[in-house]
């Protein structure tokens, strides 16, 4: 399976301290899987202008095409003014309205405070199942607190982000075999 | 509000349904077989495509541009005119012209000399590209897809019916005094708006008065048919008749003699094609509707295609339905196969069972 990690910040290091950590856990514990960790950090990218993902050139090609051939898909973001910061708002702009279908998603928060503790739930959500991308129902959210000079400190967090990677890829082994049963149903 | 010139084809519903064949000129590996034909074996398929069609009885072949990978079509008037040469009493057109892109005057000239090398046989889909790797290419900005495509539409329009034009626009120079030549050998050029879907679409083509093409991938018939409504209500809103407002469908289409062969033998061409196209395959399960009768996708067997296009005349009221056979590296006998079966099974029970009594 391919699975792709993708750190939705430009600034700040919280949500990119998480998604290398979920990255270094899946390299010991999942290394047979095609493993690619993007982190907004590192690339240019223009705002969507709506045209098809395969018509970008560049860091935006790269990015898209990346996401379009996951079969699972771990996606961090912060929490800015209350919601998802727009860098990550235009990767979803960036794919096609149906781009998560048969792709697992796993999401991971963080915040500074937790009175965001819905902001997963009433803003990021509602665009993944919009794009079609099946949930892994718990997300992992993770406050300031629980982060020291870049590492994480709270063993309840790492447990969690364990957790989620379970989750993730026995919600992605059991729907690939349904799926396939599915098809195969078919009989063409 | 007063009615416009109308760039209908002349279409004589006493015959029943117009069908024919299109193509995007794909050039894709066959998926059974990973083989990839040469591009001039290719070109020469697809010109093979509408002599076959002609022989076979069909109304019509059609031919798309494309700029993008994995497509031969780059200068379709060009292969339409070899095709023009090849034959002799089908219908010829594009399907669909990329117009945003394109200078309306040179196309005028292409496709007018096209119908004059043909024998007043060629038809002209506009469209507007649903990939767009072609403004870069050829030097066009993307910020401007709507307004280039209306302006140069409302130009090519303007230019089929008056052989000198005075026009200003944004994109290009004004035309004064200008003398459009050569002019096509009836009066005007059939010219279609191609409609990907959109109500605002197919609302200016009705408010045009300029016959629709709707292309269709998924999904039940039914779920087009407010498109054509919005097109039809705009175009009666501006004084059009219904009998002036023409739709043409085309979409998927196999046949085999048996309905699972045609699925098995298809749906990996389908399910490639979009992906090299658009970076998406064909979900199983939404091509699996494709056997219910209400679906769009034209896929199974002689007598099921027949029912389902009668079907979809009956939901669209439609003129024209034009069949893609050959999409995603459809190998040629697969192809000369499918044509054999559309002329010598579907077209006749088509034609016998939408032909309409003229009264006198």
């Amino acid at each position: 399976m391919k699975i792709v990690l993708l750190s939705g910040s430009t600034v700040g290091t919280k949500t990119q301290t998480a998604m290398t950590y979920l990255y270094n856990h899946l390299k010991l514990t999942a290394s047979e899987h095609d493993l690619t960790l993007l982190d907004l950090k590192d690339y240019e990218l223009p705002f969507s202008d709506g045209r098809n993902y395969l018509d970008y050139q560049g860091d935006a090609g790269l990015v898209t095409s990346e996401l379009m051939s996951a079969d699972v898909i771990l996606i961090g973001s912060p929490t800015f003014q209350a919601s998802i910061p727009a860098t990550l708002k235009n990767i979803f702009d960036l794919l096609p309205q149906n781009a998560l279908e048969r792709k697992i998603v796993g999401l991971v928060m963080t915040a500074g405070s937790p009175k965001h503790f819905l902001v997963a739930e009433t803003q990021l959500k509602p665009i993944i199942h919009y794009m079609k991308g099946l949930l892994v129902s718990n997300y992992v959210f993770i406050e300031d607190i629980d982060f020291y000079q870049q590492k994480i400190t709270n063993d309840d967090v790492t447990r969690r982000l364990n957790k989620l990677v379970e989750d993730s890829l026995v919600l992605a082994k059991s729907y690939q075999r349904a799926w396939q049963e599915q098809e195969d149903s078919y009989g063409f | 509000m007063t009615k416009k010139f109308v760039t209908s084809p002349q279409i004589d519903v006493t015959k029943g349904l117009e069908l024919g064949i299109y193509t995007l000129g794909d050039h894709m590996p066959n998926p059974h077989t990973q083989q990839l034909i040469s591009p001039q074996q290719r070109l020469n398929e697809i010109k093979e495509m509408a002599v076959l069609a002609e022989q076979a009885g069909l109304d019509i072949f059609a031919l798309g541009e494309s700029h993008q990978e994995h497509f031969i079509s780059q200068a379709h008037s060009i292969i339409l005119a070899n095709i023009a040469a090849a034959t002799h009493r089908i219908k010829l057109s594009s399907s669909a012209t990329m117009l945003s892109t394109s200078d309306p005057v040179r196309v005028f000239e292409d496709f007018s000399t096209l119908d004059l090398l043909s024998g007043g046989r060629i038809e002209l889909v506009a469209g507007r590209a649903s990939r767009v790797g072609l403004f870069d290419l050829l030097g066009y900005d993307l910020a401007d897809y709507d307004a280039l495509f209306e302006e140069k539409f409302d130009l090519l329009l303007k230019i089929n019916q008056e052989e000198t034009i005075n026009w200003h626009g944004q994109f290009r120079k004004p035309l004064s005094e200008a003398h459009i030549l050569p002019r096509p050998q009836k009066e005007h050029l059939p010219i279609w708006r191609a409609v990907g879907g959109t109500s605002t679409s197919a609302i200016n083509a009705g408010r045009a008065g300029v016959p629709l093409y709707l292309a269709h991938l998924g999904g039940p018939a039914s779920s087009f048919k407010p498109t054509l409504d919005y097109y039809r209500q705009a175009g009666e809103q501006v004084g059009f008749k219904q009998e002036e407002l023409l739709v043409a469908t085309g979409g998927f289409f196999y046949a085999s003699e048996n309905s699972q062969d045609a699925f098995k033998e298809y749906y990996p061409h389908v399910n490639q094609g979009l992906t090299l196209a658009n970076g998406q395959g064909f979900p199983k399960p939404a091509f699996a509707h494709g056997k219910e009768k209400e679906s769009i996708i034209n896929v199974g067997s002689p007598q099921q295609i027949i029912e389902k296009i009668l079907y979809q005349h009956e939901v669209f009221n439609n003129q024209r339905y034009i069949a893609q056979l050959d999409f995603g590296g459809v190998p040629f006998d697969k192809i000369m196969k499918n044509i054999e079966i559309l002329g010598e099974k579907i077209v006749p029970a088509i034609k016998k069972y939408t032909k309409k009594e003229v009264t006198p």
